[in-house]
């Protein structure tokens, strides 16, 4: 998307003063988001390969594992996410435009859409919890005898424990950035945070697509 | 032609101080490989400082007042390039060769087992016997060990045969050696295990062919009468401070040593010292020091007399009676200390006063 | 490199506003620079009392002076403070954050928020690992291996932490450094124009950003074994030791090279200025430190040639290894191409280039023994390694850093320090330096391993030695640390530019205006263009 048009580079816009233009300070800070993704990116990929190696080795005990997570609500958390993501979009859009009622609302939306995950997580997990299949040390499910059972779940936990505390950390952002759009603060001139909040949330549904189908439908 | 080389390379070094003795062939061939990289090392680094000598001498600014404007030559570069690389890739194809050799051990290689715990060694031999702290093997045979972990990561290492592996929980390492040498090799333990990480030792007693039928009878051998770690002559602990009555190499210690002496020995060869001291200092576990006949308070409350019978069980359930303030973290020797080794241990224990 | 300065009118970063809030609130990128190079500081003499109580203890065999527990908790220590706390902010923040913008005629580095967060950051996660200090200590080793990290009883959950949230910090200054290159440089600062320490931050910064994140998630997951027993690394749960050494690794082999490229880049500086000549094969330089940033990220296996590791493993990680000798060795025989025919100042930087030369060239060469698998076979963890990466990381960077240090103090403190102190406390340095390490070879060859709280009676003499050489090298760090702060205080002015150098910091006044330049600076040629009257000695 070419989020640059439209923006002023004039001298009124006003900018830190370290920065030779407004638009030198949206494109750095343009490119510092995509670099703090990539340290996301590395971040979650050491846990994709603590998971690629019990896959490589203990391919039957992640099959066998994996048919204790409910695939359905997996499937219903992807599509809440994909939503909310496109709901973000339209709030990026609308501050690019300075519709200042529709940024509100998007942002609401995608906040909501997020809730919904979150909901559906808790039921999730609280279902785990109840059966006694946790990590670890902290198994107790009979009906599941494979060895390293345990392991799959570890890397469950973790990797969507982790990949949660990002949705939640995004919602904190999101409720920072109604609040600003209400004082009127973005519009064609200036809508960085917004940009930035959706690079961010996209990064978040991102790695959600490569985790449901590697943790709920690995066969 | 491995030795021819290793001769040649050797005569001029001061290898006899820096390096352990090359108690095999894999030695020689390590050691070979080792003086090839000190000398290119050492030809590298004496042109650098010589350079810098010059330099200084010639081209500071009170002898030269003004610099050469010089970007840099293409050819230099690339020779300075070119001619490492080729120096580094015949280190690499060298030292692969010599590695081979160091890992694949020959068929008809004898194996023994090794279990190491915190903190000590335990070696077990195909006719189910077991030693710890001592590895015995024959001389001139391959050995393979095929080597686990009881708890955390150890690491085997034996410097006069320039072998070491990891012993790691959950897998098995190997190494494998044909000892030239007889007599004693140090053992360490050389990766970070804890408390008593550089008391975890041990020795490789190297057993000529008749001692060697000897031991796999059951036998007991006379370590003291063997000849000493060449690289550490006249040192023969394998414990903790602890050594062992010393004796040369021809002869034996001569004379009767007492059962307390005999005792005192046995901790070291046992690995007691390696958690108990002799002279009150607190280890990871108490000190023997004036503790017989005391009375001692337990972890659990209780209070229990220091005799004969509580020295056995510690010996051999240690965790059953654990003195308040320690951790019960003594591993059992029941079935590797004999009556005769727990009589000797507990009288050296009752002459600490 | 380009225009005059405009005169000093006296206001400068330093008397720009007073009171300690203005400090410590500072969006100014010399001030930040400043409170990051006093706390490293604080804390290299804090993981030096470390160090100096290690070699006490191992002056003779036997228990002398503590419990072998606490023994294992001083090396713990003297690791991780040294590494998190000192070496790794080291240059990058104690010098880059103040010099950086300056050399790209900037007026700041491009997120000047985020850098001051990223001081605190580091700070919160120092002192969560120092506070372990007064629970119940840790006793792992800087490196954490499990299962004895996951079992000690300590408070290393709080040192995991401690270091995660420092990982922040530095990936904070990465992606600052970055985007500041990327954005912020003066007209007509072409790539090829810029100074190599630059271009070494730049590397640097890659490192950084790529590589820390997995020590995050490394960290992470071993806090989650000890607090949870997720069990991904203890055998006891089915899980691999030996995985989390490679995930270990693979953070922290790039990250010896975020140590040691910044220095390489204060090198590169300090020998055109002193030698009054262009460096020998900039883009070679240049090249072979994005070639070390970016091979630094294959060869991490090289720390588990013993570790159980298959052989072709081993192989490959051998065979790459030996590739970074040859970028090392193009960078130190350019710098010596560099002196030749130059006309050289023995000034204290340039005797800290030659102390560099010596050791960092002995570091190296005993990295290609460590490199060749079969070698690494007997010298890995012994002293032989101790010795290895002494002389690169203290004979590296910490020379580099010293040199660095008083070339830039004028630019710093706007005064000279003390000629005499400053090179009688380098000669010691060195002196005490190569004392300290070099037994340290010998007595690891002989078999010494490491983290020995006690040793063999054979060993006595050379860690004897090595004991006395440490006495030396302290004497040298103090009197050099002394020496430099009483300079701050009371030292001679400097004048703008001491030593006639090229580089864009240099064309301002020394200490800069709060803005760092008093008028828009524009370059219109190399950083090292040492011609006509510039050539001369």
């Amino acid at each position: 998307m070419s989020s640059s048009q439209g923006v002023v580079t004039s001298a009124e816009r006003h900018h830190a003063h370290h920065f030779e233009s407004g638009l030198a300070e949206f494109e750095a800070c343009k490119q510092a988001m995509w670099i703090f993704l990539v340290t996301e990116v590395l971040f979650f990929s050491g846990m994709f390969v603590l998971y690629a190696v019990l896959r490589v080795f203990y391919p039957q005990m992640m099959h066998d594992a994996h048919h204790l997570l409910d695939w359905k609500m997996g499937a219903l958390n992807t599509v809440i996410l994909i939503c909310s993501s496109l709901t973000m979009a339209l709030a990026v859009s609308a501050a690019q435009k300075g519709e200042k009622d529709n940024i509100v609302k998007y942002i609401w939306l995608t906040f909501f859409f997020s809730c919904g995950f979150l909901i559906v997580k808790f039921f999730e997990y609280s279902h785990k919890i109840h059966e006694g299949i946790l990590p670890g040390a902290m198994w107790h499910f009979e009906e599941l005898k494979a060895a390293k059972a345990p392991l799959f779940f570890s890397v469950y936990f973790v990797m969507t424990g982790i990949h949660g505390l990002h949705v939640i950390i995004g919602m904190g952002v999101m409720l920072w950035l109604i609040k600003r759009a209400k004082r009127n603060e973005f519009g064609p001139e200036y809508f960085t945070p917004v940009e930035m909040t959706g690079l961010y949330w996209h990064f978040v549904d991102l790695v959600w697509i490569y985790l449901f189908p590697l943790l709920y439908l690995v066969s | 032609m491995t030795r021819l080389m290793f001769a040649l390379l050797s005569i001029s070094s001061a290898h006899a101080a820096t390096l352990p003795v090359a108690a095999t062939d894999v030695s020689q061939s390590w050691d070979s490989l080792y003086w090839f990289l000190v000398w290119v090392s050492a030809f590298f680094f004496v042109g650098i400082v010589i350079a810098m000598i010059i330099f200084v001498v010639k081209y500071r600014k009170e002898v030269n007042k003004k610099s050469t404007y010089i970007h840099g030559h293409t050819g230099l570069e690339i020779i300075w390039t070119i001619i490492p690389s080729i120096l580094l890739f015949t280190m690499f194809g060298w030292g692969w060769v010599v590695y081979k050799e160091m890992i694949h051990a020959p068929a008809d290689a004898t194996e023994i087992h090794v279990i190491g715990k915190q903190w000590m060694w335990q070696f077990v031999y195909k006719n189910g016997t077991s030693s710890i702290g001592d590895l015995y093997v024959p001389l001139n045979k391959p050995v393979k060990m095929v080597m686990s972990s009881e708890d955390v990561i150890h690491s085997f290492f034996i410097p006069n045969f320039r072998v070491k592996q990891d012993v790691v929980p959950g897998m098995y390492t190997y190494v494998w050696f044909e000892a030239k040498t007889p007599g004693i090799h140090q053992i360490f333990c050389t990766e970070y295990c804890g408390t008593s990480h550089s008391g975890m030792l041990g020795r490789v007693i190297v057993l000529k062919d008749d001692q060697w039928k000897d031991f796999q009878q059951g036998k007991k051998i006379d370590v003291n009468s063997l000849p000493a770690d060449p690289t550490f002559p006249g040192f023969r602990a394998n414990m903790l401070g602890e050594g062992l009555p010393t004796a040369n190499a021809a002869g034996s210690t001569g004379g009767q040593i007492s059962l307390a002496e005999k005792g005192k020995a046995l901790t070291a060869a046992k690995g007691c010292v390696a958690c108990h001291t002799a002279d009150g200092v607190k280890l990871v576990g108490p000190s023997y020091k004036g503790i017989y006949g005391s009375d001692v308070k337990l972890a659990d409350g209780s209070t229990v007399k220091i005799d004969e019978n509580y020295i056995r069980e510690s010996i051999e359930n240690p965790t059953a009676k654990v003195v308040e303030g320690f951790p019960p973290s003594m591993p059992p020797y029941k079935g590797l200390v004999n009556e005769e080794e727990i009589m000797a241990i507990t009288e050296y224990i009752k002459s600490l006063k | 490199m380009s225009t005059a300065p405009a005169t000093a009118h006296g206001d400068n970063y330093i008397n720009h506003s007073k009171g300690i809030m203005s400090w410590l609130g500072t969006l100014d990128h010399k001030r930040i620079g400043m409170m990051y190079l006093f706390t490293v500081m604080i804390f290299f003499l804090i993981g030096g009392i470390f160090a100096l109580g290690i070699r006490l203890e191992l002056f003779s065999p036997g228990m002398q002076y503590m419990t072998p527990d606490n023994y294992n908790r001083f090396f713990t220590y003297h690791g991780a403070i040294m590494v998190f706390m000192v070496i790794i902010p080291l240059i990058p923040a104690a010098m880059g954050n103040f010099i950086l913008p300056m050399q790209l005629g900037a007026k700041d580095v491009a997120f000047p928020r985020w850098n001051l967060v990223s001081y605190y950051v580091y700070l919160s996660g120092a002192l969560l690992a120092a506070s372990t200090l007064f629970l119940k200590g840790v006793d792992t080793g800087w490196t954490f291996y499990t299962p004895y990290s996951i079992r000690s009883n300590s408070s290393a959950t709080f040192v995991l932490l401690g270091a995660f949230i420092m990982g922040f910090s530095s990936i904070l200054t990465g992606l600052n450094f970055i985007v500041t290159i990327h954005k912020l440089r003066a007209p007509g600062l072409t790539w090829g124009r810029l100074p190599l320490f630059v271009w070494a931050l730049y590397a640097t910064s890659i490192i950084q950003v790529l590589a820390t994140p997995v020590l995050a998630i490394t960290l992470l997951l071993l806090v989650l074994e000890r607090t949870l027993g997720i069990g991904v690394f203890d055998p006891k749960l089915g899980g691999d030791p030996v995985l989390f050494q490679h995930f270990f690794w693979f953070y922290s082999h790039p990250a010896v090279y975020i140590m040691v490229l910044p220095g390489m880049g204060v090198i590169s500086e300090l020998v055109p200025v002193f030698s009054r000549k262009p460096i020998f094969g900039y883009k070679a330089i240049a090249g072979a430190t994005f070639g070390i940033a970016l091979v630094s990220f294959i060869v991490w296996g090289h720390h588990l040639f013993v570790s159980g590791q298959s052989e072709f493993a081993n192989f490959v990680f051998s065979l790459i290894t030996m590739f970074v000798a040859i970028p090392t060795g193009v960078k130190v025989f350019s710098w010596l191409g560099t002196m030749y025919k130059g006309s050289l100042r023995m000034t204290v930087p340039m005797l800290y280039v030659f102390g560099f030369l010596f050791v960092f060239t002995i570091g190296g060469l005993t990295g290609v023994f460590l490199a060749v698998v079969s070698i690494d076979v007997h010298l890995t963890d012994t002293y032989f390694v101790i010795a290895h990466f002494h002389y690169v990381m203290v004979g590296g960077t910490i020379l580099a850093f010293l040199g660095g240090l008083h070339y830039w103090f004028p630019k710093f403190t706007g005064k000279m320090y003390q000629d005499g102190p400053a090179k009688l406390g380098c000669w010691l340095v060195m002196i005490g330096f190569n004392a300290t390490f070099f037994p340290q070879f010998i007595v690891g060859t002989l078999g010494m391993p490491r983290r020995y709280a006690d040793y063999l009676p054979q060993f006595t003499t050379l860690n004897r030695a090595s004991t006395v050489g440490s006495w030396i090298l302290a004497v040298g760090l103090f009197l050099t640390m002394i020496n430099l702060w009483r300079s701050m205080k009371n030292g001679k002015p400097a004048g703008d530019n001491p030593w006639g150098a090229l580089t864009l910091e240099w064309q301002t006044t020394s200490p800069p205006p709060f803005e760092n330049f008093n008028y828009e600076p524009v370059v219109t040629e190399g950083p090292y263009e040492y011609t006509g009257e510039k050539a001369k000695g």
